[in-house]
């Protein structure tokens, strides 16, 4: 009776020595089907098509249920932490009266400048009501749709779709035309990503290719201010203030080259950065006559650029930070 | 597609008309077989592309070349607007004023000038608040111009700052604004709310001093004039005709841009006051009753800030730039076209609702006198033809006329009222016996150049654009007013319309016919 007893508590010892030593054991010392099968000579195993990046399929996102979850992002955390850490001050959006003033207002493309994650959020957060519930914003495939949890936040809190930075590939440039053909409206950064040192960067033809090929106009838009709130490479945010300038829609003219109408785009853009630091009518008589500040700074390198840069966040709304609330002593 | 102007013949099934009476309202049955109401069309399309619309108006302007090539460096340029008289109620944000402002700035830009002002086109109006500025011209074009001095209030009485032009062959003077007459292009933008604005009247009166005013603006001109809504018949437009004609030869060059409204008056929740009362759904009678009874409970002073808060959904019809007669003739045609309305033959009693608003009182009271100048100065006077009530007839206002002014906008009105109509309600009298006293006055004319309030004449034109009204009818008696305040204007008081009914029947009859001019939506009246 004993031995019998001993016998089942050795079997039962064995085999959790063995479970044991089975978990404990390297996964590389498995084998098929816990790992990738070995590919026998000979065969070629046609290459898998990436869910990610580009190819990432945001279409759940637009879905009812999604839909509802982003509204109630939108409308609470996004436009909680737009106010909170940006203050923005918006104006132009009566340059767009003609389009919202419209039973069923056209999907659009709006072409802001870029400097900081905070971009889109406040973006979101000031288009007019019109389109802000539908509305997708085109973000670089290689940086939010590089990993599945970074692609499916991005997808869901601010519909984001995947664009290729470098080039506006037949992908992605499909997938905005079936949104807009769908009535949905876009904002896609021209400058392709944040600045790296606080000025603009040429603007790409994504904008221009996408409007051109869609028929929807793009409305330029400058955000001042959201750089030195939260620029790329600052670790955390130091609450300021904004503005953001709406401009009056652009249409490709007739004939209009790709390349003619980014360059419009981007004077559009910056002739509203120079109305943003001083006023409408110097921005105009220096539109017209070629001299709007660039928002890609001066020419010169090091320290002459930031001490620039310095110069134009004084006079931005940047320069305007919010004051401190004074602390009296506390003398007991 | 809106329905034109209606006049509905009153029977028993007619459900009650309403009235307007200041900051509320009256429904009134009016007697059955022998009244009539007038509505007015409803609003007409409008344009949707309303920057492209100034656009192509500006690089196709008529009898003259496109705005830009007009524009050249080192010229000067002066842009005149519209007050805060135009349009009523005030009209949503971008007001056209800003739109058409703006767009000829960028043009001015491109063409490289420097030398750019802007005028506010009071005449004698008073000046304009800053907020009412940044509603008409847009923040952007008030920060860039205000801030350097460029954007000014035309000031009638600024010796400095006048030009005289010279006289018409009827000896008439014309001066007016000095940097207006000194330019080299003067760039004019109206809204054309009625058929009387517009044309020669928007630089001869808007930018004019009380030396050239004063020879219109006169109770012979104003009971001459049949009506201001026809210009043809109008002896007040004669009269700034013949002041173009002077300008044309020794003033600046001109480029007039005119726009016309449709007639849609009134936004949501008010929408109800725009239609036809057997219209009405459960919706509009309750939203009626909410408003009707509330403001009723409201003290004065918040129900006339809940209704100058109106901001109207007025949509662009047309607009037209050029040469000013050949603008003005397009643009008229445009407003009759909306606002006409066929009414066969007068009328024995001619009954009015007085809104709470009329151009001299935005963002502020409406003074008896006012409410006198609304109901036989301009309301009277929406007819083309012959006047909707036959001349001996009864007009019927309904208002609460209280002896109540605005001390800031209105200070010459106050003393107006307690002396020149404690002495006499005779335009001409008055003219020949008060109105210098009043126009020459230190304390007026400091108050209208320096604060916000009318210049001294004021009043006296109130009471003139009203003259013909008075001259024509028989009787003129205000429901619902307080008794005191109407008598002094030489009217009678009544507390009901049937009380007024029965007055009127001492000047008409028993049996005298009646017709309610429904207005606003603001229409004109082409009496056959």
């Amino acid at each position: 009776m004993v031995d019998r007893n001993l016998q089942r508590a050795q079997r039962v010892a064995g085999a959790a020595e063995d479970a044991v030593r089975r978990a404990a054991m390297p996964l590389r010392n498995f084998g098929f089907p816990y790992r990738t099968p070995t590919v026998p000579r000979g065969v070629e195993v046609p290459p898998e098509v990436s869910g990610l990046g580009a190819h990432y399929d945001t279409e759940w996102a637009r879905r009812p249920l999604a839909s509802s979850v982003r509204s109630m992002i939108i409308e609470g955390p996004i436009r909680l932490t737009a106010r909170v850490l940006t203050s923005p001050e918006i104006v132009g959006t009566d340059r767009l009266t003609d389009l919202t003033s419209l039973d069923d207002p056209p999907p659009v493309i709006f072409a802001p400048n870029h400097h900081s994650h905070l971009d889109t959020g406040l973006m979101i957060r000031s288009v007019p009501l019109a389109w802000r519930h539908k509305l997708v914003v085109a973000a670089a495939a290689d940086y939010f749709f590089d990993k599945k949890w970074k692609a499916a936040l991005s997808a869901l809190s601010l519909n984001a779709i995947p664009i290729d930075r470098e080039v506006t590939g037949r992908t992605s440039s499909d997938l905005v035309k079936s949104l807009i053909d769908d009535g949905y409206s876009l904002v896609i950064y021209p400058e392709g990503g944040r600045s790296p040192d606080g000025w603009g960067q040429d603007f790409k033809g994504g904008a221009a290719y996408l409007s051109a090929r869609t028929g929807a106009p793009v409305v330029p838009v400058f955000i001042d201010g959201t750089g030195a709130i939260f620029g790329k490479g600052m670790k955390r945010p130091k609450p300021g203030r904004t503005k953001v300038v709406f401009g009056a829609p652009l249409r490709a003219h007739e004939g209009e080259s790709t390349r003619r109408f980014n360059a419009r785009i981007e004077a559009a853009v910056t002739m509203l950065g120079d109305e943003a630091i001083t006023d409408f009518w110097t921005a105009r008589q220096r539109a017209a006559t070629g001299t709007n500040p660039p928002l890609t700074g001066p020419e010169h390198t090091g320290w002459r650029r930031d001490w620039a840069l310095a110069e134009r966040r004084k006079l931005g709304t940047a320069g305007l930070r919010r004051r401190q609330q004074r602390r009296w002593p506390d003398l007991g | 597609m809106p329905r034109p102007g209606f006049v509905l013949d009153v029977d028993r099934s007619t459900p009650p008309s309403l009235f307007w009476h200041g900051e509320g309202f009256r429904l009134e049955k009016l007697p059955a077989d022998r009244s009539r109401v007038i509505y007015a069309p409803e609003p007409h399309d409008a344009i949707d592309d309303v920057d492209g619309a100034i656009r192509t108006a500006l690089l196709h302007p008529i009898d003259m070349d496109p705005l830009p090539s007009l524009l050249f460096p080192g010229m000067k340029l002066t842009i005149a607007f519209d007050d805060v008289s135009l349009p009523l109620p005030k009209m949503r944000r971008p007001d056209l004023r800003q739109r058409i402002i703006e767009q000829v700035l960028t043009m001015a830009a491109e063409a490289g000038v420097d030398d750019v002002h802007l005028i506010a086109a009071l005449a004698l109006h008073r000046r304009m608040h800053e907020f009412e500025l940044r509603h008409a011209l847009g923040d952007r074009v008030y920060d860039a111009f205000e801030p350097r001095g460029l954007l000014f209030q035309h000031d009638a009485e600024d010796p400095d700052n006048l030009a005289f032009l010279g006289t018409t062959d009827q000896g008439e003077e014309i001066e007016i604004n000095k940097r207006a007459a000194e330019s080299d292009l003067l760039v004019y933008v109206n809204i054309n709310l009625v058929a009387m604005d517009g044309g020669w009247k928007s630089t001869a009166v808007g930018l004019a001093s009380y030396r050239s005013l004063r020879h219109h603006h006169n109770p012979t001109t104003m009971e001459a004039s049949h009506s201001f809504m026809d210009q043809h018949a109008s002896e007040l437009h004669k009269s700034t005709w013949r002041m173009g004609k002077v300008m044309r030869d020794h003033g600046p060059k001109v480029f007039q841009i005119e726009t016309t409204l449709n007639t849609d008056t009134f936004p949501q929740p008010f929408d109800f006051l725009a239609k036809r009362e057997w219209e009405w759904n459960a919706k509009d009678r309750a939203l009626y009753l909410a408003t009707a009874k509330s403001v009723a409970k409201l003290p004065a002073r918040s129900a006339r800030k809940l209704f100058h808060g109106i901001e109207a959904p007025h949509q662009l019809t047309s607009i037209q730039c050029g040469e000013v007669e050949a603008v003005h003739k397009v643009t008229t045609q445009n407003v009759y076209d909306q606002q006409l309305v066929e009414v066969e033959g007068q009328t024995d009693i001619l009954t009015l609702g007085i809104p709470y608003i009329c151009p001299y009182n935005v963002n502020s009271i409406m003074n008896p006198i006012l409410v006198m100048c609304t109901g036989l100065g301009y309301f009277f006077n929406l007819y083309r033809g012959k006047p909707l009530v036959r001349e001996g007839g009864v007009v019927i206002l309904t208002h609460p006329t209280t002896n109540e002014f605005h001390p800031v906008h209105h200070p010459s009105y106050i003393d107006f009222f307690e002396e020149v109509l404690a002495d006499t309600t005779d335009p001409h009298v008055m003219s020949q016996k008060w109105e210098k006293q009043y126009a020459e006055d230190d304390w007026y004319r400091h108050l209208y150049r320096t604060t916000n309030a009318y210049h001294g004449v004021h009043p006296f034109y109130m009471w003139y654009w009203g003259s013909h009204g008075m001259k024509h009818v028989g009787k003129v008696i205000i429901v619902g007013g307080d008794a005191a305040t109407v008598r002094k204007l030489g009217f009678t008081p009544a507390s009901t319309m049937n009380d007024a009914l029965e007055i009127a029947s001492d000047t008409v009859g028993r049996h005298p016919t009646i017709t309610y001019l429904k207005t606003p939506p603001l229409m004109i009246a082409d009496v056959k």
